[in-house]
């Protein structure tokens, strides 16, 4: 296990644009609108960018994506990619952009992701972009939609362990009430076990309310070494730990429908951090549907696996709670606009662990554990943030 | 209402899973089996992933199997699924898993661990799919 990573990059700026219903505005002049943004709030230049990380837009795929942008921008990079691991794509990204700045590859690397899922695509046509994550030969001809894929995983703990349906809508509740408190936010009015157990069922136990929204919008962060951060205006971000792990990309060949490979990605991020899950002051958990974040809380430590749904019926991811997690609203409240989902969740930990998070702060904030998958559950990134590098 | 919305997703036709397919066709489901390890695999690769042989075989296996987890699917992922449908991963008695549609009763009457069995429906003239139902 390399711990050459650790504290040794940090992440000066964080912006997000707009996010819901942005229609006119293309992923590329997301992108470049909120890289700019994040740059500026960094205290940097575009010239002093040498490192640029992208992900591709469904609604405007390019063959060349980080390219395109760097040629927008008119920056001139040293190290450039587009990266594509579905919901996973942003924190795969940032574990590769620390390693490049720890090993010189670039310096000051932008990392920006935008889709336009609400306005640039009809809504069959997101149904099948993201469904064709599954087998195309042994799979797709049975018609699985996204919802049903995570659906199997819910039923599959329900089973094991007596999960309940109320105890998934308990998730869906925290989280909006997180996202009531984010001005931001695309959903903001509270909802109750009762409004999410009354909601449409999309593919059983998964009612409408259980499944993350579509929407617009885009984030960037920029990244440099721990030395260069302290000069610039606001507190450094540490990355501590990265951590992945990566078990299957289809659901009918998962290891286990129950573990998922976020165990191995929280071990190995814990690991390199030197901080266990009891350590963490938040956490922003990959919230695509209500059951992903039931088995990540189990699979990352923060409670016994099959205890999943009574430590969330317990109120502990609540504001206020033991553990907050998806303080700025997740995927489920906030915004889902595709690929670049998880970077509101990482600019959200920037914004708690330099204390700016304003009426949803969590309380002295010093350690934070983000984690994105993609997939089916398949790819999974878990990363750990401090204030401190020590 | 295009035509492309009547279609349901059809696999394409690879050389390696070709005898698969023609299985369903005569009413068998067949799977690669490694005469290396002696064990089953699913779906069909050009190498065993458990012990990297390469002398893989079809055979017909029970057409026996338990649902490992299902769901109902409210909402088609086009016009030309009907919902609801079930969508179910099925454990075969050979130790393979593999998705499949669980059929011949309501929906709302299937469980993680029911007992089913194979049987085969056509969606076209080519094609004949392996679905299963409740023993």
């Amino acid at each position: 296990m390399s711990h050459k990573l650790r504290g040794k990059v940090a992440i000066v700026g964080a912006a997000d644009t707009e996010v819901g219903v942005l229609p006119g505005r293309t992923p590329m002049e997301l992108c470049v609108e909120v890289a700019l943004k994040a740059i500026a709030d960094a205290g940097l230049k575009k010239s002093d960018v040498d490192g640029l990380l992208t992900c591709n837009s469904m609604a405007q795929p390019l063959m060349y994506h980080a390219e395109s942008m760097a040629e927008y921008l008119q920056i001139f990079p040293r190290y450039c990619m587009a990266v594509g691991a579905g919901g996973g794509t942003t924190f795969t990204a940032i574990h590769h952009a620390a390693s490049a700045i720890a090993t010189g590859m670039a310096d000051v690397i932008v990392i920006a992701m935008a889709d336009s899922m609400r306005s640039g695509l009809s809504r069959e046509q997101a149904l099948q972009v993201q469904a064709s994550t599954g087998h195309p030969e042994f799979e797709q001809p049975y018609g699985p939609t996204v919802p049903a894929y995570y659906a199997l995983i819910a039923q599959a703990h329900m089973a094991e362990f007596g999960t309940t349906q109320e105890q998934l809508a308990a998730i869906a509740v925290s989280t909006r009430a997180h996202a009531a408190r984010n001005p931001a936010a695309q959903m903001r009015d509270l909802i109750t076990v009762e409004d999410v157990m009354t909601s449409r069922m999309i593919a059983d136990p998964l009612h409408l309310l259980d499944c993350s929204l579509v929407s617009d919008g885009g984030s960037a962060i920029v990244m440099c070494s721990a030395e260069r951060a302290a000069d610039l205006p606001h507190d450094p971000v540490y990355i501590m730990g990265a951590g992945e792990g990566h078990s299957h990309e289809h659901i009918s060949a998962a290891r286990s429908l129950t573990t998922s490979a976020a165990k191995e990605a929280g071990q190995r991020a814990y690991a390199m951090s030197g901080l266990q899950s009891s350590d963490m002051d938040f956490a922003q958990l990959y919230d695509c549907f209500t059951p992903t974040v039931l088995v990540e809380l189990e699979d990352l430590g923060f409670c016994a696996k099959g205890e999943g749904g009574a430590f969330v019926e317990s109120g502990a991811l609540s504001p206020n709670g033991a553990l907050p997690v998806n303080t700025h609203g997740g995927l489920l409240s906030h915004s889902h606009p595709g690929n670049p989902g998880s970077m509101f969740a990482l600019t959200e930990s920037v914004w708690q662990l330099r204390h700016a998070a304003g009426e949803r702060q969590v309380p002295n904030a010093r350690h934070g554990l983000v984690h994105a998958q993609g997939g089916i559950m398949s790819s999974h990134t878990a990363l750990v943030l401090s204030r401190e590098a020590t | 209402m295009s035509n492309a919305e009547l279609t349901k997703i059809l696999p394409p036709d690879t050389e390696l899973s070709r005898p698969f397919w023609e299985g369903c066709r005569a009413n068998k489901l067949r799977m690669q089996h490694c005469s290396g390890c002696d064990r089953f695999q699913f779906y069909p690769r050009i190498i065993c992933s458990h012990c990297e042989s390469d002398a893989l075989s079809w055979r017909t296996v029970s057409g026996l199997g338990h649902v490992a987890s299902f769901t109902i699917v409210r909402r088609g992922i086009s016009r030309a699924y009907e919902a609801p449908y079930t969508v179910a991963l099925i454990d075969l008695e050979e130790g393979p898993r593999m998705m499949s549609s669980v059929v011949g009763c309501e929906p709302e009457h299937v469980a993680v661990g029911d007992a089913v069995e194979v049987q085969f429906e056509a969606w076209n003239d080519d094609l004949i799919l392996p679905v299963f139902c409740k023993r």
